[in-house]
């Protein structure tokens, strides 16, 4: 029985310490703890926020080997909310997103960079309103471990700035409103 | 004079009547022209404001003409039965359209829990906010009876200008100005 507890407390042990091989992780959306919001000048006065509410995605990472990191979300674009209805059902029109000819926007990582402190660069090919572009984007690696419920969990954040006229919207939203910043809040629970 | 007859309508009929056509036409236009602004037009607000604000008006405006409608003596149909059986129809539909066009719009206005302004003097609650993708549903239903209504509208004038002038008879000129019986 003493031996038993030795091993099972030392298998514990040497898990914990173990270092994290290749891993799968799922974006946690069931759980709502992962969010894509956007950010654009309004006039050049204030910000207006909007997010994305349905996405879905993976990601893998080592962190024996960062940049063989993976990424791949696929955004249901009608999901937009800036919390007006009004608004949203403009930016779902052809105006803008066109949701009913593009309902849907991909990325796909090509790359990552990590830059050892704690944050890199993420490339990969941004599809948005049917037009597909490569995109960089500034990741901090905010932390991993286990979670309460038995799980391993791993987030991230990560912000690129768009143009929307680079995939097509050409809507004239004044000169302060050229660009969209979009910004990833990610946690991924390993599969 | 005020209330219906058998031959004529009365000048409250005939009054919320023209003031009926004349909204949906303006309302439809201004509806149609408002989505072509761009950001910075001035009207890119104040249109939807008016839109919205005689849309809520002529919603109330045809509850109240079809209370007035319901209570009231109706006028011979003229005609023969065809003709009579069609305009009922017609007339029917018109209504339908007029209250699925305004109540779509509503539901797109008020999706998100706003009520809708009414020339800044009242606001219209929001009552149903919980349909998924309402205001894109209630966009497209908007669009369609709107258009619907003022292709049905402008065959219900055709139709009262043969009466006039093709077939002769009191239609039109008793929804112009009451006749004595």
């Amino acid at each position: 029985m003493k031996k038993l507890l030795l091993a099972t407390i030392m298998s514990a042990t040497f898990l914990a310490a173990a270092p994290v091989q290749a891993e799968d992780y799922v974006i946690d959306t069931d759980g709502a703890h992962a969010f894509v919001q956007f950010k654009v000048s309004h006039l050049g006065y204030s910000w207006l926020l909007g997010r994305f509410n349905d996405f879905e995605g993976t990601f893998s990472y080592d962190e024996a080997n960062p940049s063989a990191a993976k990424v791949n979300v696929t955004i249901d674009v009608a999901s937009l909310d800036s919390n007006h209805a009004e608004r949203d059902k403009h930016l779902r029109s052809a105006d803008f997103f066109n949701v009913g000819k593009y309902p849907q926007a991909k990325f796909e990582s090509t790359s990552y960079t990590a830059n050892g402190d704690g944050t890199g660069v993420l490339k990969g090919n941004f599809t948005l309103h049917g037009t597909t572009k490569p995109i960089s984007i500034d990741v901090t690696e905010i932390g991993a471990g286990q979670d309460p419920w038995g799980g391993f969990r791993r987030g991230f954040e990560g912000a690129v700035t768009i143009t929307p006229a680079d995939f097509g919207m050409d809507y004239d939203l004044g000169p302060a409103s050229e660009t969209v910043e979009i910004y990833l809040s990610i946690e991924g629970i390993r599969k | 004079m005020l209330k219906n007859s058998k031959r004529s309508y009365g000048w409250v009929a005939i009054i919320m009547h023209w003031l009926t056509a004349m909204m949906v036409f303006a309302l439809f236009g201004l509806g149609y022209w408002m989505l072509t602004l761009g950001y910075y037009d001035a009207w890119y607000r104040l249109g939807p404001w008016w839109h919205k604000s005689f849309g809520m008006t002529l919603l109330l405006l045809t509850i109240v003409r079809l209370i007035w409608k319901l209570t009231q003596p109706r006028p011979t149909a003229i005609g023969k039965t065809f003709e009579q059986v069609g305009a009922k129809l017609g007339h029917a539909l018109i209504y339908a359209l007029l209250f699925i066009t305004m109540i779509s719009g509503y539901l797109i206005s008020t999706a998100d829990g706003r009520g809708i302004s009414v020339f800044d003097w009242f606001e219209v609650p929001a009552l149903i906010t919980s349909i998924p993708q309402q205001e894109d549903i209630a966009g497209q239903v908007h669009w369609y009876a709107a258009l619907s209504l003022v292709i049905i509208a402008i065959g219900h004038g055709l139709a009262g200008l043969r009466h006039h002038f093709i077939h002769k008879d009191e239609t039109l000129k008793r929804m112009l100005r009451p006749l004595k019986d």
